[in-house]
């Protein structure tokens, strides 16, 4: 049974040098506002999918971006590779060949240069490969593209990567098309295609969720060997914590565009800090019919990237929530949505009361909502805390003051909580002092 | 943080009426190059407010055999056995009867749901749809009250009922439609891989509201999933299936402690999971079902096969525990077939399997 390797954190020199370092990168996509909406100058919306990470990634490591989609993971690994253009932010590479080079400023030509050292391997193996190449050629695409063989070479380079990846006999897969191969001999071909260049680092992004699960382990196993032969260093992006925890060194929790806790993988999963960290380890399905359907997970989904809560981005969701993570009008609106959730009957007569919620959508920590007189909305907001006294979101509720026929909710300002130590990791979270 | 559910009954201590029974169902496909058996002889029953889990490999017939239990089956498949839904054959029914059961007695979620609302029409449109085809003359204010009660259990706000698909997240959107089927009230349904597109967080959230059906409305439910671990989590029983056949069917407690077929045991291992700490998998791919191999259809990737198991079909046979495998192999071990000569047990000379000849 092939066990898992010794962890490679330094070179084989035992230097641990920095081969990616990753500086402040923000990638923000721009949201193309209706005409009228940009007839009035309004502005336009912006979709924050990468918000300022720093990371750097040592040479001859695993490191594990783990999120929900939309956790602006998978924008983070094309910027790597000047796939997505930074918005902000540093991202340089360390080449061991040619020294330093800037990710972030590269343009053309210069990036395609770039691509013989980082490689990629994407999600949809099928997808990833053109159907109307034959496993030959697109293997030995990107020696034709670089002009680095041709001929007879290139025949032999690409059978060399296909022995290296198992997909041999080679003469019986060579002349096939994607459409003969089955899930896991794609991804094979895709990951043949990758390091035919002998790159040096390689982002992988989810390369085993499309797979059955009896292959899964097989291509993991696959990369793992890569790695050993050919000194690869990995960017393993998922959304599996279970596969992250086997896979990888060192492993990144992001939460709508930022890091919000790093550090050894033995720690994270010992002991994880975060409370986003945690919810996520508790949602794991694992196969022991031991454990029953977890029931105290975080409700709702990822926020809108283009409208993030204020303070910090998983508040809402959080259940170790404290007065200063960011309550604000729209998470007042949650509240009373689910309460009506819970009492349906109550629903037209509180409406009225209620009025209009629509004004809680804007962003804000002053909340104004009723339209049927300041006492009733009261008596309402008490009746809704008294539902569920411990509610989170009563403790980020600086006062209430009344404001005509209808009531304004003030709630505590915060800022998002930066990365801070915390024990053998880092972490974003309000809950652990900031010791710097 | 909503618990909106509360459980009212145990299933497992309190096992209902049977809702549906499979005898010998087959489901089979016409192709070019000949019938291909999705699903091949499978025999199970499960009774109300049950959840049942399937499981397997892709291109086992999983998906073919939860569509042909509700009847929706594509041109040029048939099915044949017994199939009773509350005693009744539904096979012997009237197209025009099976139709009128389906949405009514027999419910089935997807698992991609934008593909499955309209985007033209507003949630209370979706609703007021379904529920006037099974019964023309319902009024608005049965309508609505049906309608947000269903959303209540699945905790969507009564001030989403007007809105449209889009609108919504992902999470939701499974919600809906999940909200779409019970609000029929159907005794047995069918979840087809019904959290695949999802966050492991809204995962849970709705393996979470599957699991609490049972108590809230009695369902007997089919699930289907390639994940043992919700398998394990939310199920009572279940099967396993392998090239068109159950292999292995029991009390899940029982089938993940102590699987009796070699399929089952490879593929609790091939799992990776938190507990994992070395990698394995099971070599090559599930046969093609055009032309399945002799003897049993596992033999070819079976580590415990043997001479008989290349040349005789297993019987299924009750295993201590419960459980019920068809595997010669198992059968041994408990022994359980007396039959079959000493000569046929040695170690089967397998075929080298490449390693690119996987899944």
């Amino acid at each position: 049974m092939p066990t898992k390797p010794e962890i490679l954190s330094s070179s084989p020199t035992g230097r641990s040098e920095v081969v990616l370092d990753i500086d402040q990168l923000a990638v923000h996509f721009q949201l193309q506002g209706g005409a009228l909406s940009r007839l009035f100058g309004l502005k336009a919306r912006r979709v924050r999918a990468v918000d300022g990470v720093s990371v750097s990634l040592k040479r001859g490591e695993v490191l594990g971006l783990v999120g929900e989609s939309g956790s602006g993971k998978s924008t983070f690994g094309r910027a790597l590779l000047g796939l997505v253009p930074a918005t902000d932010g540093r991202i340089t590479y360390h080449s061991q060949d040619r020294g330093e080079r800037r990710v972030s400023e590269m343009r053309g030509a210069e990036l395609r240069q770039l691509r013989t050292d980082l490689q990629m391997v994407f999600q949809d193996p099928h997808a990833a490969l053109n159907p109307s190449m034959t496993i030959e050629e697109a293997v030995g695409h990107p020696l034709v593209i670089h002009k680095i063989a041709s001929g007879k070479a290139l025949k032999t380079q690409v059978a060399a990567a296909l022995e290296r990846v198992g997909l041999s006999p080679v003469e019986r897969f060579l002349p096939k098309y994607p459409s003969d191969l089955s899930g896991g001999q794609k991804q094979r071909a895709v990951i043949a295609r990758a390091i035919i260049l002998n790159p040096e680092v390689l982002v992988a992004d989810e390369p085993v969720s499309m797979l059955d699960m009896s292959v899964r382990a097989k291509i993991l196993q696959l990369m793992l060997d890569l790695k050993q032969e050919m000194g690869l260093t990995y960017v393993y992006i998922t959304h599996d914590l279970a596969s992250a925890k086997y896979f990888c060194d060192r492993i990144a929790i992001m939460y709508l565009g930022r890091i919000v806790e790093i550090g050894p993988t033995a720690e994270i999963f010992e002991n994880p800090r975060h409370p986003y960290t945690k919810a996520l380890l508790k949602a794991i399905p694992e196969p022991d019919p031991d454990r029953m359907v977890p029931r105290d997970l975080p409700r709702g989904e990822i926020p809108d990237a283009a409208e993030p809560p204020l303070g910090c981005s998983f508040h809402p969701r959080c259940a170790e929530a404290i007065e200063g993570c960011g309550w604000e009008s729209r998470d007042l609106r949650t509240l009373i949505e689910e309460h009506w959730t819970r009492k349906v009957e109550a629903y037209d007569d509180e409406k009225a009361v209620i009025g209009d919620l629509g004004s809680l959508d804007q962003p804000s920590t002053t909340a104004r909502i009723g339209a049927g007189g300041a006492g009733q909305v009261r008596a309402l907001l008490d009746r809704i805390k008294a539902e569920k006294p411990d509610e989170p979101l009563w403790k980020g509720v600086r006062d209430i003051e009344d404001a005509g026929n209808a009531v304004e909710v003030h709630f505590v300002p915060a800022d998002a909580p930066k990365l801070r130590r915390a024990g053998g990791v880092d972490v974003a979270c309000v809950l652990y002092p900031d010791e710097s | 943080m909503t618990d909106i559910v509360d459980e009212r009954v145990d299933p497992v201590n309190m096992p209902g009426d049977v809702v549906l029974e499979a005898r010998d169902l087959r489901v089979w496909y016409a192709t070019d190059r000949g019938p291909v058996r999705a699903v091949d002889g499978v025999s199970f029953e499960l009774h109300e407010g049950e959840i049942l889990g399937l499981v397997g490999e892709s291109g086992c017939g999983k998906s073919t055999l939860g569509r042909g239990l509700i009847g929706l089956l594509p041109e040029g498949s048939a099915r044949d056995g017994e199939l009773r839904f509350r005693g009744t054959d539904m096979l012997t029914l009237k197209p025009r009867e099976q139709h009128a059961m389906r949405g009514r007695d027999l419910g089935m979620i997807f698992q991609e749901p934008l593909t499955r609302l309209n985007p033209l029409m507003r949630i209370s449109e979706h609703f007021a749809e379904t529920l006037k085809t099974h019964d023309k003359s319902i009024s608005k204010a049965e309508i609505e009250r049906r309608s947000l009660d269903v959303l209540r259990v699945m905790g969507i706000p009564p001030t989403r009922f007007h809105a449209y698909p889009h609108e919504f997240s992902g999470g939701m959107r499974q919600r809906l439609m999940i909200a779409l089927t019970l609000v029929l009230r159907p005794p047995f349904v069918v979840a087809d891989e019904p959290t695949t597109a999802l966050d492991v967080l809204v995962e849970a959230q709705i393996i979470r509201i599957l699991h609490d059906l049972r108590a809230n409305y009695r369902t007997a439910l089919l699930l289907i999933t390639h994940n043992l671990g919700i398998i394990a989590e939310a199920c009572d029983r279940v099967a396993v299936m392998y090239a068109g056949e159950i292999v292995e069917i029991g009390d899940a407690r029982e089938v993940f402690s102590r699987p009796k077929h070699p399929y089952t045991r490879e593929l609790l291992r091939s799992t990776i999971s938190l507990r994992t700490t070395g990698l394995n998998f099971i070599e090559g791919a599930p046969p093609d079902l055009v032309e399945p191999p002799p003897g049993c259809h596992f033999h070819p990737r079976c580590p415990d096969a043997m001479k008989v198991c290349a040349t005789r079909h297993p019987v299924e046979r009750e295993h201590a525990g419960g459980s019920r495998a068809q595997c010669w192999a198992a059968d041994f071990k408990d022994g359980l077939a007396a039959d079959v000569p000493e000569s046929e047990r040695a170690p089967l000379n397998r075929e080298e399997i490449s390693v690119a000849d996987e899944a």
